[in-house]
């Protein structure tokens, strides 16, 4: 809300620096996002009259002026200007040389095109004191020469302020209220507008206005006001709006912006000469019913069940979307007389459902919305006669119409304790300090007891309904900043969970491997899946922003493929990343929300990576985090996405659960995505990953004896996995065994075709002594016995 | 036996050891020169047919010639050795900035590296960190934190909302507050929680902007909790994360449906340190975040009885604290995930 200085100070002397108000503003939480300070800076500028215009020898478009600042006085010669908008006689203000502008520039004796210049000749936006470029500023004939030009126009400093409002501060939107707060922060006194209300017998029956919608609207008033005569509004009336952001239309407009500005009171000036039967009426608006707003616009005001509320005539039809909108046939014009003003208390949710639905989004809605006083309706009308009188002496209130159906309501009182104050706080404000600062705010605080009182909440403050609205206030205005600070004494200790230092664990073990964090976007297309061979079941935004951002990722892959692609297109291929993100489903059973876990990719496009590389990384994450190796199983399968011959479903091995994915995306799913070399894959449920058996965290003794090692190569067919092997060999070890590796894989001569020979050394050692020949010799038979039960065959 | 046959032999073993260019080379010359078959050592069998008078002298003689010979044999050996050594260090020798890189480290994200100082900051000061689903119930986002339903500062927060259920029923959450919910239900008070996370805006992406962005909130609940306590733990947090004593803070005043009071919090310009600079917009100040008392009716939907604790909550950015404290211009280049990017932090 753009707040200037001078129409503050009608209510409160303010003598502060801009500055300091700003601070003000500030701690008050109506923050100042900005502040123009317009008609300072002019000291210098004085008023002088054009003598003589001769043309610049040297340049078109320039002329040289002389100008005098004394009535018969001598002329100051020459002034070269580039404005042609005056004459010999005019008026206009000089910047004489040594003048610094409001904008800093320094008027000094130059030379233009070989011509010398002694000072500069004004526009009245040079001087900012309006946005008028068109040329230089022509004051009035009669104004005095050679006095200083704030005099001569009475052009005071003023300084407009833009102030945030919040959603819980219906009072400040208006300069009143702001003043009244900024007064009681600043200890200074505020004087409200003198308006006298009384001008003809109230009317309470419903004679010129009715509601039929009483959720709509709880109070409708309606003054109608003879003389009116359609005109251009007073400068000052025209000035303060300019300066508040609303654009001067005629005096009745004006008048109608101008209190609601002051008051926050919106109101609309029908033309009564216009609406059937010179009444209005309030109600809902009917199914498919339409109506053609003063912009011109049809708008239908029904639709999938939101409801505008309208305002209609005589004859039932719609003349105006209540608190919105007035419509095109009703309004004000060169013709009008006689006006009928309605000015209302709407619902404020009601204003909010039709300003959204609409995309009218208005002065007069965001002040409805906020939900208005109630109780200055007639004030505001009072105040909008008084303001048009000024261009209209000979204005009558014919009758004034107050509909209040639920009759006058009981003022919000709430029971404020002074302890509560304070434990919320943090203060140790007394009875009399907390009732001192509600006061000056129009809160009127009763004592009931000592340390509570009944506060009574002035009708501008619609938002207070609790008591800790009233903590707030009193924390306002007794300055957050005089809070003490203190550190809570917490004895809790911090710690991270399981998980929380698993996910940190396994990113610097995949930082350590070469591996770099990469953040996707959840937002996808359905076409991403797609081309990730996924399945399209994913959960769709109602409200998505754009197609290629509408549904929730089901997997990390779309994403990390088109941060492959990026890097490949920025000549960076051979890249390799992990993410830790959630991914969503389809809800569960009897759940609302989509089936949303955390899952962790790593995608390997380094040189030489494939599906080998994936399982080796999954294989140092299993080791990083102490999960006993046992506990995590590979099945070879056919994965969306993946390839099919290349890739495998991770398994805890106690639960027979799958839990993620390992092998090499599919390369019809990288052609799609235009990348051109082999890509290992990894992708786990986090959580189920962190939840595998951990190996014990107490030590295992080892032998202090000499070990033996056994070598063994075993031929397998292809389709038999090395695992079952590895597993057969582990159990026939027995106690013995130390450790078990696969060395070697050698297909070629010397092993038939599908097979292929597998190379492992088993290392034996026994706690209490040195392994004898014929120990190890019974081992080796054992363990050649359990391959060939496995499917395998001693290499020969 | 000639005695004075010895020096020449002495002569001769001499030249030979002095001669020999290898270390296998000595030991062959060792063996002929001081061997069993050597021709010295055919003077020591020799001694028994050496007069009696004469046989310890000449036994002196052939000593001094063998210690001779030994003697310079070692010594030649050392430095053969050496030689040798030298040699094949040489051979071995490599310039270390000709090193081909095989594997790169690789980096953690600057929004989780962030994440993990601010994270690892509230635990030095005792606190817990909570996550919740980043698709929430309108329930959780919007009605237990007092939005209700049709009420304007709704209209704060432009929401994606899902095919789900009732229209605009399930939501992706607009900010990590729904979490304090989930803790209140999961935990009595004493609370103190951190709550990092990814939230989601339907805004048009710009430089400071993005639909999908980061926030971290604290919570604390407690008996007798007061905005005093609010002030000086946003006091401890920022010295501690700036590592600065320098900075000060404001509460502004403002409106959040969830707390109350409610206040916006500044912090002194780190980069100009308050006298006004092009990050500052000049004004000396760097808006953080919101911050407030704990609105009793949230308590309340927590199940926390209202009367009996009070609490705090704030929260702010992460995108934007490593935006400033990185010098990234624009948040939109952290979309690209381009390795040039995320291999500086």
């Amino acid at each position: 809300m753009l707040v200037p200085l001078s129409w503050l100070r009608d209510f409160v002397p303010l003598t502060h620096s801009v500055a300091e108000l700003s601070d003000a503003f500030n701690s008050l939480g109506l923050e100042a996002e900005g502040v123009r300070v317009t008609g300072g800076g002019l000291e210098s500028i004085i008023t002088a009259e054009v003598v003589a215009i001769r043309p610049h020898p040297n340049a078109d478009k320039i002329r040289l002026v002389d100008v005098r600042i004394a009535e018969g006085g001598a002329p100051i010669p020459q002034i070269a200007c580039g404005a042609w908008n005056f004459s010999v006689g005019d008026r206009i203000p000089l910047a004489p040389l040594g003048t610094t502008m409001p904008d800093g520039l320094l008027i000094e004796r130059r030379k233009l095109r070989g011509e010398w210049s002694n000072g500069m000749l004004c526009s009245a936006a040079e001087l900012k004191v309006s946005d008028d470029h068109a040329g230089i500023w022509i004051l009035p004939t009669d104004t005095p020469l050679g006095v200083p030009i704030a005099e001569a126009m009475s052009i005071t400093m003023d300084a407009v302020f833009d102030l945030a409002v919040e959603a819980n501060r219906p009072d400040a939107m208006s300069i009143v209220g702001v003043a009244r707060d900024l007064a009681a922060s600043l200890g200074v006194a505020f004087t409200p507008p003198a308006i006298a209300v009384v001008e003809s017998p109230l009317v309470t029956q419903e004679t010129v206005g009715s509601i039929t919608a009483h959720d709509l609207c709880d109070r409708l008033t309606v003054t109608v006001i003879e003389g009116a005569t359609v005109a251009t509004s007073p400068p000052d009336i025209q000035a303060r709006l300019t300066a508040s952001g609303m654009r001067p239309i005629n005096n009745l407009v004006d008048a109608s912006n101008y209190v609601m500005l002051e008051l926050g009171s919106p109101s609309h000036a029908f033309d009564r000469a216009k609406l059937a039967g010179g009444v209005i009426g309030v109600r809902w608006a009917g199914e498919g019913e339409q109506l053609v707003t003063l912009d011109g616009v049809t708008r239908t005001l029904s639709v999938d069940g939101t409801v505008d509320g309208v305002i209609v005539d005589g004859n039932d039809v719609a003349v105006g979307i209540a608190a919105i909108m007035g419509g095109a046939t009703a309004e004000v014009d060169n013709t009008t007389s006689t006006l009928l003003l309605e000015i209302a208390h709407w619902s404020p949710m009601a204003i909010a459902r039709s300003s959204k639905r609409l995309g009218l989004r208005s002065e007069a809605s965001a002040r409805f919305e906020r939900n208005s006083d109630a109780e200055q309706l007639l004030a505001a009308a009072a105040r909008f006669v008084q303001i048009v009188r000024r261009t209209c002496p000979d204005l009558r209130v014919v009758s004034s119409t107050d509909i209040r159906p639920g009759g006058v309501p009981q003022p919000t009182t709430i029971r404020l304790r002074t302890a509560r104050v304070n434990a919320v706080l943090g203060t140790e404000l007394d009875d009399t300090r907390v009732v001192g600062l509600l006061d000056r705010i129009g809160f009127i605080c009763i004592p009931t007891e000592p340390g509570v009182h009944d506060v009574t909440v002035p009708s501008w403050r619609t938002d207070c309904e609790l008591e800790i609205n009233l903590v707030e206030e009193v924390g306002r205005h007794f300055g957050f900043d005089n809070i003490v600070r203190v550190v809570p004494s917490n004895s809790r200790v911090g710690k991270l969970t399981q998980i929380q230092r698993d996910r940190r664990l396994i990113r610097r073990t995949l930082a350590a491997i070469g591996v770099t964090e990469a953040w996707t976007a959840t937002l996808i297309s359905p076409a991403d899946l797609e081309r990730c061979g996924l399945p399209a079941t994913a959960v769709a935004l109602s409200n998505p922003m754009v197609a290629e951002e509408s549904v929730l990722r089901t997997s990390l892959l779309p994403g990390i493929l088109g941060a492959l692609k990026h890097n490949a297109n920025h000549r960076n291929p051979a890249v390799r990343f992990f993410e830790t993100g959630h991914v969503f489903d389809q809800p569960r059973p009897r759940q609302k929300t989509p089936y949303e876990r955390e899952h962790l990719a790593v995608v390997l496009a380094g040189d030489g990576d494939d599906a080998a590389s994936a399982k080796r990384v999954l294989d140092m994450l299993v080791e990083a985090l102490g999960v006993v190796t046992a506990a995590v199983g590979l099945r070879a399968d056919d994965i969306g996405g993946l390839h099919p011959t290349r890739s495998a479903r991770i398994i805890g091995t106690g639960t027979n659960f799958p839990f993620g994915a390992v092998g090499e995306v599919d390369p019809g799913v990288l052609e799609a995505w235009g990348v051109t070399r082999r890509v290992g894959w990894l992708q786990v449920d986090l959580e189920n990953l962190c939840r595998l058996p951990r190996r014990a965290d107490q030590l295992q003794a080892f032998s202090t004896f000499p070990s033996s090692d056994l070598d063994l190569a075993v031929v397998a067919s292809d389709v038999t996995p090395a695992a079952d092997i590895e597993q057969a060999l582990r159990s026939a070890a027995g106690d013995l065994l130390e450790s078990i590796g696969l060395f070697d894989v050698y297909r070629g001569p010397g092993v038939a075709s599908g097979s292929r020979s597998l190379a492992y050394r088993l290392r034996f050692a026994a706690a209490d002594h040195t392994l004898t020949d014929a120990e190890l010799a019974t081992v080796r038979q054992r363990c050649i016995a359990a391959v060939e039960t496995a499917g395998g065959q001693l290499r020969a | 036996m000639n005695l004075d046959d010895l020096d020449s032999l002495q002569h001769d073993g001499l030249q030979r050891f002095a001669a020999a260019t290898g270390l296998d080379a000595l030991k062959a010359i060792e063996i002929e020169v001081l061997g069993k078959n050597a021709r010295l050592t055919e003077f020591n069998k020799g001694l028994g047919s050496v007069a009696a008078d004469e046989r310890k002298a000449a036994g002196a003689r052939i000593n001094a010639t063998r210690q001779a010979l030994t003697h310079a044999l070692a010594s030649r050996r050392i430095e053969l050795a050496a030689q040798e050594r030298r040699v094949r260090l040489e051979a071995e020798r490599m310039d270390l900035t000709e090193v081909i890189a095989t594997t790169h480290q690789g980096h953690v994200h600057l929004i989780t590296r962030t994440t993990q100082d601010l994270e690892d900051i509230f635990v030095g000061m005792g606190f817990q960190v909570f996550e919740g689903p980043e698709a929430e119930t309108d329930w959780y986002n919007f009605e237990a934190l007092n939005f209700p339903p049709g009420h304007p500062a709704r209209t704060m927060h432009d929401t994606f909302q899902l095919e789900l259920g009732e229209p605009g029923s399930v939501v992706l959450r607009t900010h990590t507050s729904p979490t304090q919910l989930r803790v209140m239900q999961q935990m009595k008070p004493p609370i103190y929680a951190v709550m990092p996370g990814r939230c989601y805006r339907r805004d048009t992406p710009d430089a400071r902007h993005l639909p999908t962005f980061h926030q971290i909130e604290a919570l604390v609940i407690d008996k007798g909790i007061t905005l005093g306590h609010l002030a000086g733990t946003i006091d401890t947090f920022i010295a501690a994360y700036f590592g600065r004593n320098d900075l000060r803070t404001r509460l502004r005043p403002s409106y959040f449906p969830f707390t109350e009071p409610s206040a916006e919090f500044d912090i002194t310009c780190p980069f100009c340190g308050g006298s006004g600079c092009r990050v500052c917009g000049r004004s000396g100040w760097i808006e953080l975040g919101g911050c407030g008392m704990v609105h009793p009716t949230v308590l309340r939907n927590g199940g926390i009885d209202p009367e009996e604790y009070t609490g705090f909550a704030w929260g702010f950015g992460i995108d934007r604290l490593a935006m400033n404290r990185h010098n990234l211009e624009d948040l939109r280049d952290l979309l690209d995930n381009d390795v040039r990017l995320l291999r500086q932090f």
